[in-house]
């Protein structure tokens, strides 16, 4: 145990059960992005799996949203420690999307626009483990939440699920995304509390 | 240092309250004495972990308020309604008593001396206390960069660090006010949250390329990295950070 701090209790602490550590739970659902909101026109959306041989998939809105629709409900992590429970959510399964791409790549970045990235190994993004998620508790996907279309990966920590994401590229080797260059974890696994470098 | 600080494993570190100051009748600033601090930038934060008797501990982050000076670093606390760690830091915890800090946290809203080019600072409420940091790194470091600060405020008596602000405004630095509920007596202009008109009257051009921290509540930091946005400025010279939830 750590030092006990005089006079602190802290809150009920049944509301802390089910919750990986170090997270407390919320009913809001925050907006934390390092730049200004992205505004892209429907018209305009693609999205891309590049791979290790340069070879492109491609789909614009329209062959996107045409694809098999799943309904999700999962529970979401943030490193800046709030969990929100039960989010309900349409999207694309990553299996639907990487289902026929020839690759021998253990790791990807995803890209979004505005220019963020972050990087998984290709294994967490398949066997129903990631979406690309387009519908939020019934209605289009907000611009502040990642709207048009965001990644969806609830296992990690919610800064692997990129909004505003338009492409991913698959490597042979892992290269380090924008949180993971500025002192975030690597993988970010919100149950062994993945949050920093070294943790 | 500062940049090993950044790349460095994150440990646990103890820390001791040194000093508090109360900056307005509800946000306190509390100096902590860590021993082994590493060093830090302008504008990164600190997690600071609180332990019940029980063993039961709660993590927030907080906004380092300061610049790197040896094992002493000042965070300043607004008291967030319900929450959890902040209303003990802001009115229960006294001079002495020990905690715990993880960091420094965060290497995107900083900034760092060897930059020339002009800063932008907005702030809504406590979202001023990184950028404050901002401020003085750049008289520490005695940096020639031109700086701005516009500050989105309920009221006069809501200012965090009002007096070292007159004295920045005394030694040149561009500050305006944006009051959201109560003007100060003889004030020219209603009460207004920060707007197009507003941006365009006090802030740099999009043409000076400067580069813009935006900090605040989530509501706020939206608004105005759009309004930026919109009037022209590079999208990635708009660095922000936004806080929200209990």
């Amino acid at each position: 145990m750590g030092i006990v701090t005089p006079g602190f209790r802290g809150r009920d602490r049944a509301s802390s059960t089910d919750l990986p550590p170090g997270q407390y739970l919320t009913r809001d659902f925050p907006v934390l992005s390092a730049g200004p909101t992205p505004k892209i026109r429907l018209d305009d959306w693609e999205f891309a799996i590049t791979t290790e041989t340069g070879e492109v998939k491609r789909w614009d809105w329209p062959a996107f949203t045409a694809l098999p629709i799943q309904q999700i409900t999962v529970d979401l992590h943030c490193v800046t420690r709030w969990s929100k429970l039960g989010t309900s959510w349409e999207g694309v399964s990553l299996d639907d999307l990487l289902g026929g791409v020839d690759t021998a790549a253990d790791y990807t970045l995803v890209h979004s626009y505005g220019g963020y990235t972050t990087n998984l190994p290709l294994e967490d993004l398949m066997d129903g483990q990631a979406w690309i998620a387009f519908r939020y508790d019934g209605e289009e996907l907000a611009p502040e939440h990642g709207g048009p279309a965001r990644l969806l990966v609830p296992h990690l920590y919610l800064w692997k699920s990129a909004k505003w994401v338009r492409g991913i590229t698959l490597g042979l080797q892992d290269q380090p995304g924008f949180w993971e260059s500025l002192g975030y974890h690597n993988y970010g696994d919100p149950w062994r509390e993945q949050r920093y470098w070294g943790d | 240092m500062a940049r090993a600080a950044v790349l460095g494993r994150l440990t646990w570190r103890a820390a001791t309250v040194a000093a508090m100051r109360d900056e307005t009748a509800t946000a306190r600033t509390l100096t902590l004495d860590i021993a082994g601090w590493p060093g830090h930038l302008a504008g990164q934060h600190v997690d600071i972990r609180l332990t019940a008797p029980d063993g039961y501990t709660a993590v927030r982050s907080y906004s380092i308020a300061s610049v790197a000076d040896g094992d002493r670093i000042d965070v300043t606390v607004e008291p967030v309604r319900d929450g959890e760690v902040s209303p003990y830091l802001a009115r229960v915890v006294g001079v002495g008593d020990p905690l715990e800090v993880r960091g420094p946290v965060g290497g995107w809203f900083t900034w760092r001396a060897a930059q020339s080019e002009p800063v932008q600072l907005v702030a809504g409420g406590s979202g001023v206390v990184p950028l404050m940091a901002m401020l003085r790194a750049r008289a520490a470091a005695a940096s020639a960069a031109p700086f701005q600060l516009l500050y989105s405020t309920r009221r006069p008596d809501t200012v965090i660090y009002h007096d070292e602000l007159s004295r920045c405004v005394a030694d040149g630095l561009p500050l305006s006010y944006a009051y959201t509920r109560t003007v100060p007596v003889g004030w020219p202009r209603p009460p207004a949250r920060v707007d197009a008109a507003l941006l365009a009257a006090v802030t740099f051009a999009p043409d000076e390329h400067p580069t813009c921290y935006v900090c605040g509540p989530t509501a706020f930091v939206e608004t105005v990295a759009d309004l930026m946005v919109a009037a022209g400025h590079d999208a990635q010279r708009v660095r922000t950070e936004r806080f929200g939830g209990p």
